[in-house]
């Protein structure tokens, strides 16, 4: 063991803290060094004249003087207990968080125009939700729709279809 | 049977105001005797000690036994005593600048009175006193982490582990810590260690 590493384990010896097999090697260092020998001996020095040091007592009105600021503690509530002396406003928190719940639920709708209130609306569509465009070649040659009997056309609606031609 | 302190803490988180008087009976001397040594001056050590007493108080819903009593304790106390000398550092120059050399008792001047009725040999008395203020003056002169390590070591016997985690630190850092400051000791009070050997 080194001088320096002695260091750390200085206090510890001397408190006869140290785990035995550390103990046997502070030992072996402090038999083959002179100066680290001195120095553990004056560390144990120093810490007998820490010892002469007189305890004081606390003043008698140290106790007192605690209860009295223990006293003056305002009572600890839990969290829930503001709501208690006011009914009203936990009904009211209770609405608003509700009400919060159901604006977030509905679907978003977002102006369009010059974002004034009368101006005109549009829903936003999501491509995805488009109907897909039917294919009229298919639906032409599709076999079981030619089997149908035609649509008998009445004269009214011959007389409207000329109509809206001229 | 005794009740620990976590048992105790316990209990006053419960409701059991006893339980409380009984852990300031319990440290109230060590807490007052560690934070006068800290702060020398007996009246802030016990207006920081009922500082500790109502912390600990306050805290008692959240109390969870995670750690010694005592390491909490003494963090809370160590951690007041170098915020206030923190504070009180440019007061405490201007004093000592002014203030002429005393030789003060351990419980203050008053117990100087009387020294005639308690010691016959008052020359012996003021040689033992003054001896005193030399070992208060070493402490007093480390630099304040090294000086609550050495009190927390030496005072009230709190093991590594847990004089490490009152000074937020590792156990090895503790050790240096411990061993500069007893290095500055040796040095401080050489006159007296010579005579102790």
């Amino acid at each position: 063991m080194s001088c320096s590493r002695m260091e750390k384990q200085m206090m510890p010896y001397v408190d006869g803290r140290l785990k035995a097999s550390e103990q046997r090697e502070v030992e072996a260092h402090l038999a083959a060094c002179a100066a680290c020998r001195v120095r553990m001996n004056e560390f144990r020095a120093v810490s007998g004249l820490l010892d002469e040091l007189p305890q004081i007592e606390p003043s008698g009105a140290f106790d007192a003087r605690v209860r009295a600021r223990v006293a003056a503690e305002p009572v600890k509530q839990s969290w829930w207990t503001v709501f208690a002396p006011s009914p009203r406003a936990a009904f009211a928190a209770s609405m608003l968080l509700l009400a919060t719940i159901w604006i977030g639920s509905r679907p978003n709708n977002v102006n369009t125009g010059n974002g004034g209130s009368n101006g005109p609306t549009a829903q936003v569509i999501d491509p995805n939700d488009l109907p897909v465009l039917e294919n009229y070649d298919i639906l032409a040659n599709f076999e079981p729709l030619t089997e149908l009997p035609q649509p008998v056309q009445s004269d009214e609606s011959d007389e409207a279809d000329s109509n809206q031609s001229m | 049977m005794a009740r620990s302190d976590v048992q105790l803490m316990l209990d006053v988180k419960a409701g059991d105001e006893q339980s409380f008087a009984l852990l300031l009976q319990r440290y109230r001397s060590p807490l007052v005797n560690f934070l006068y040594r800290m702060v020398r001056n007996r009246e802030q050590a016990e207006d920081l000690a009922q500082e500790v007493f109502i912390r600990v108080y306050r805290a008692r819903a959240d109390y969870v036994p995670s750690a010694k009593f005592t390491t909490w304790l003494f963090r809370i106390a160590t951690n007041l005593a170098l915020n206030s000398l923190r504070d009180t550092r440019h007061q405490r120059m201007e004093i000592s600048l002014d203030a002429p050399m005393t030789v003060d008792a351990e419980d203050g001047d008053e117990r100087m009175m009387d020294v005639a009725d308690k010691h016959p040999d008052i020359e012996q008395h003021l040689v033992e006193e003054a001896r005193k203020a030399m070992i208060r003056h070493a402490i007093d002169k480390l630099p304040e982490k090294q000086r609550a390590a050495v009190l927390l070591h030496k005072y009230q016997e709190l093991d590594y582990g847990e004089i490490a985690k009152i000074l937020a630190c590792s156990e090895s850092a503790l050790k240096s810590l411990l061993f500069r400051a007893y290095e500055t000791l040796r040095v401080e009070l050489a006159p007296l260690v010579a005579g102790a050997k």
